[in-house]
């Protein structure tokens, strides 16, 4: 069995497919934010492998080639990146604040929570890019000597967070501007926030959208700095 | 052959990204060097919307279970996690919902401040 699914080329990305399409079905049936499609595909394919005494290496031998394309799909996140370039341009100072505003609190806040709890460097670098699209994330953290594997779980859960939470924190701080309340998703949520700023309106979903790519940008940048901190 | 051609502009995007991220000595992935290699293409004019727009729109699609690989990789990272999960989750919580908090103050403040000014 081990020896079989090490050479098989499909027996991977079949099993990961298989499980996400479950996660969707779960997500599209009970509408909830904990449902996270990918999440549970973790958690069940963790599991799968665990009670099968399969190992990692074996499973990713062929569940890799699923990411072959990684690198060409952020490419394309260019391109609605540009659609949008219209509505940053009409509201260049308020977007452009409040994504700096985010990034930089984000930033900063990781640091100095990582120094109270006493992280290490590698622990600290996998955190830092928790907010941005996994796709980015996982990059930065990957160039800065984190554990990539747990960024993208915190990056899950940073999703889940600001989709779950969002709607009564805008009550609390009566956050009401349809552009305020889409940036806000999409710079603290990124992917996972910008599909709940869709649910809320077309503008919020917009600028959503607009904050995956430029916090994400901001965040590489102001990354590589915060990374010689610790 | 459309969606070929634009796949092949992509991927040779993706390629340059590559390159840059070999050559030049800072710490960002090749991916986000090929996002920003198209957005000055696109903005620029050399190419334009129509030229990638399918292979775009399929290749955003399937994103999410190209992460799915990784993901599955926390089973080999358990052991570094154990000893800082409480910590983690703590600072995933609180971060989280400062930036979203600071972030929609701040551009809720600007968009009144500058609605203001144009009344004036």
């Amino acid at each position: 069995m081990q020896s079989f699914i090490e050479y098989s080329l499909f027996f991977g990305p079949v099993i990961s497919l298989v499980v996400y399409e479950g996660g969707l079905l779960l997500k599209r049936k009970y509408k909830l934010a904990v449902l996270n499609p990918l999440l549970i595909t973790a958690i069940v394919l963790i599991a799968f492998l665990a009670l099968t005494n399969v190992e990692y290496e074996s499973y990713n031998a062929s569940a890799k080639y699923i990411s072959y394309f990684l690198t060409p799909a952020t490419v394309a996140l260019a391109v609605p990146l540009y659609e949008q370039l219209k509505l940053l341009k009409e509201n260049l100072a308020a977007v452009l604040c409040g994504l700096l505003a985010g990034v930089l609190t984000s930033l900063v806040s990781i640091f100095l929570l990582s120094k109270l709890f006493g992280l290490n460097h590698e622990q600290y670098v996998t955190l830092l890019p928790k907010s941005i699209t996994t796709a980015i994330g996982m990059g930065v953290s990957e160039e800065m000597g984190g554990i990539t594997a747990i960024t993208v779980a915190v990056i899950c859960v940073t999703g889940m967070i600001g989709d779950i939470t969002s709607e009564w924190l805008y009550k609390i701080l009566k956050i009401r501007h349809p552009i305020a309340k889409g940036l806000a998703l999409g710079t603290a949520s990124h992917a996972m926030g910008t599909a709940k700023a869709m649910e809320m309106g077309e503008v919020e979903g917009a600028m959503g959208s607009l904050a995956i790519v430029t916090a994400g940008l901001l965040t590489v940048v102001g990354a590589s700095f915060f990374a010689q901190l610790m | 052959m459309k969606v070929l051609r634009q796949f092949l502009i992509i991927m040779i995007i993706s390629l340059l990204g590559e390159i840059l991220n070999r050559i030049l000595p800072f710490p960002v992935p090749a991916s986000v060097y090929g996002l920003v290699l198209m957005l000055t293409a696109l903005m620029t004019g050399l190419i334009r919307v129509p030229q990638v727009k399918e292979a775009s729109v399929i290749l955003i699609e399937l994103m999410p279970v190209m992460f799915i690989p990784a993901a599955v990789g926390l089973m080999t990272a358990w052991d570094k996690l154990r000893p800082v999960v409480v910590p983690v989750i703590v600072i995933t919580f609180v971060t989280t919902l400062l930036v979203m908090g600071v972030t929609g103050i701040v551009t809720e403040k600007v968009i009144e401040k500058t609605e203001k000014g144009a009344e004036e």
